[in-house]
């Protein structure tokens, strides 16, 4: 916060009670919060937002303890302790899901994490501004389109009857369908999320590089540093702050894997290939009504997430480099 | 400092000239690069304007146009009534949550001042990192009597955090003089929030409430989740029971005597108009990608 704002409280006490001889005004909580009133009004609204619809929902997790119904409701559903959670151990299903989400998470981390940031050098190492203008217009689209539209345009390409198998079609090769491969789907899952928003994530690292003083690249030039050297030596290691805060998010969001677009899919290439975590929240929760169980598996997800960004906050610090928080 | 003038683009001397090899093979990643990205979307625009005997057959591009899959939607009345009500999801729920994000975020610049404001940001902050779950949040809008209604896609996504943020960034930047002088001159709060503190901030108004809108536009799971009655889904919905869950548009005829449009370009016709508001919007949108608006944000 600036240091003009931080003073203006002081202009105000001295037209309110004289002169001040303290440079801190001696005002007690409670005039403070009444001189501040109208702040309030501002407030109020929205921080009760934040309370119904982010802070009240936590205490629903109670359902993942309770044997729920919903005709008993919260107050009515007797409690079961941990019972949910031994069932969800037993579950085969719910080791296929979480064997799912941890594959396809490892492969969004191995393709989807470093593609924008190879993106980004490319883009940057163009001479031409309005090229590199261009490209970026065009990259950045897809970012945009609701996954519906994403995966309706790619069955229209990769699906059966599609652009591509019309193609192979006129070439000799039949049955060409993509879309329905249940053995290829986690790599298509990620060639999907990497179409989607690989342009966009070049933004930050775009920022990250703008931020490069240009004197560094010319030293290194006159010392004789060829374009790559200048890359891997000057380039790279300004990125690696802002790499590593992404990595700790998405270490924090292992667990979730594309939602939509796997429940989209799910009717093509099955339950087995697909399921994930949320989704298994879903179908058992929403439309099976075993309520309890699934916000036991709900729950679980979002406590090891979260033990996961804090766990990976520490690392990046103990290795020296900056934390989120 | 000495620099070679080259087309539009200055090089600085130490750069030294690309070689023409490299810069071949520059050329031909990015073009197949921009070709991935954008043949798709061209492809599927186009074929839903083939005519019926071209989408048929299948080409890689179609030479013979037709308008009837448009037609034949707009006689079926599913997708515009889908299309209407995403119109309405997204016009209101962008004012609604511009209203309330920017109202949010100049309460919350001044938390050295005002008691309780720094907690009730760092309470805002932390919901960034979490989240209730599917069923908790599926609990909490039955309970509120929202199932089926259309505001159950408008209200739980009212205030984006991150967006107030930004907002909020972009406040504490604002010249304190001239909000300071309204103050002295005997404007009150709302006044100076209405009458100084909006127009000053048309930017980032604008960036946040096209970022909303495009969300209210491709809402899809939470339509999923809270609405059963299909003459209030939104387009999204209606995308995905036409074209990937393959239901037949009802009624999709463009005349009695006429033989229906091909399936093939009725989808395309319905992906099309989904798709349409995002491109128009996009050029906007886009023009705001470099000022640093949000890559400022993402940095503080």
């Amino acid at each position: 916060m600036s240091v003009n704002i931080a003073a203006r409280p002081e202009a105000r006490t001295q037209r309110a009670s004289g002169p001040a001889s303290s440079r801190k005004p001696k005002t007690s909580l409670r005039q403070r919060i009444w001189r501040e009133r109208w702040a309030y009004t501002f407030i109020v609204p929205g921080a009760l937002f934040f309370l119904v619809f982010a802070y009240v929902p936590m205490l629903g997790n109670v359902i993942a303890f309770q044997q729920y119904s919903p005709f008993r409701g919260f107050a009515g559903s007797p409690f079961v302790g941990f019972a949910n959670f031994t069932v969800l151990f037993e579950d085969p299903a719910v080791l296929n899901a979480l064997e799912n989400t941890l594959i396809i998470a490892v492969l969004q981390l191995l393709f989807a994490f470093p593609a924008p940031i190879a993106l980004a050098l490319l883009l940057n190492s163009l001479l031409s501004d309005r090229v590199k203008r261009m490209v970026q217009t065009v990259v950045y689209l897809p970012y945009f389109l609701s996954w519906v539209i994403v995966i309706s345009v790619w069955q229209q390409v990769l699906g059966g009857g599609g652009l591509v198998a019309g193609l192979l079609d006129g070439w000799g090769v039949s049955g060409f369908d993509a879309m329905t491969n249940a053995d290829t789907f986690k790599l298509l899952v990620v060639a999907q999320v990497v179409w989607k928003d690989c342009g966009w994530g070049t933004i930050i690292f775009f920022a990250a590089i703008a931020g490069i003083p240009n004197d560094r690249y010319e030293a290194a030039a006159i010392d004789g540093a060829t374009p790559w050297q200048r890359t891997w030596h000057i380039t790279l290691p300004a990125l690696v702050p802002v790499a590593t805060l992404l990595l700790i998010l998405n270490i924090g969001s292992i667990l979730t894997v594309g939602f939509e677009q796997l429940l989209l899919q799910q009717p093509m290439v099955g339950a087995e290939a697909s399921e994930v975590l949320d989704t298994f929240v879903y179908f058992r929760g929403v439309l099976g009504g075993q309520w309890g169980i699934a916000t036991a598996a709900g729950l679980l997800k979002g406590v090891i997430g979260t033990i996961l960004v804090l766990a990976a906050n520490r690392f990046a610090k103990r290795l020296g480099g900056e934390g989120i928080f | 400092m000495t620099t070679i003038t080259k087309g539009r683009k200055t090089i600085p001397p130490w750069m030294g000239p690309p070689s023409v090899g490299v810069r071949a093979v520059k050329g031909l990643v990015i073009a197949l690069i921009v070709i991935t990205m954008i043949y798709p979307l061209v492809y599927v625009i186009a074929m839903s304007f083939a005519a019926p005997s071209q989408a048929r057959a299948g080409v890689v591009f179609p030479t013979e146009f037709s308008l009837d899959a448009y037609r034949a939607i707009f006689n079926g009345g599913t997708v515009t009534q889908g299309l209407q009500n995403s119109l309405f999801i997204t016009v209101v729920g962008t004012l609604l949550s511009l209203a309330a994000t920017s109202m949010l975020a100049w309460g919350l610049v001044r938390t050295r001042q005002v008691p309780g404001a720094k907690f009730v940001l760092v309470m805002i902050l932390a919901t960034m990192f979490f989240s209730a779950g599917i069923i908790p949040n599926f609990m909490l809008v039955k309970y509120l009597g929202l199932l089926d209604s259309t505001w159950s896609l408008i209200v739980p996504g009212l205030i984006s955090a991150f967006n107030m943020i930004v907002i909020r960034n972009f406040f504490q930047g604002l010249p304190e003089e001239l909000i300071e002088a309204a103050r002295i001159d005997g404007a009150g709060e709302w006044r100076i929030f209405l009458r100084i503190v909006l127009p000053l901030s048309k930017p980032v108004l604008a960036v946040m409430g096209l970022f909303y809108a495009v969300g209210y536009w491709n809402t899809y799971f939470n339509a999923l989740l809270y609405i059963n009655d299909s003459e209030k889904w939104p387009i999204q919905v209606v995308l995905q029971q036409y074209v990937l869950a393959g239901v037949q548009i009802p009624g999709a005829i463009v005349s009695p005597d006429q033989p229906p449009p091909p399936g093939v370009t009725l989808q395309m016709a319905v992906i099309v108009l989904a798709t349409v508001p995002i491109l128009v919007v996009y050029p906007f949108l886009q023009r705001y990608f470099t000022s640093g608006v949000l890559t400022g944000a993402i940095k503080g």
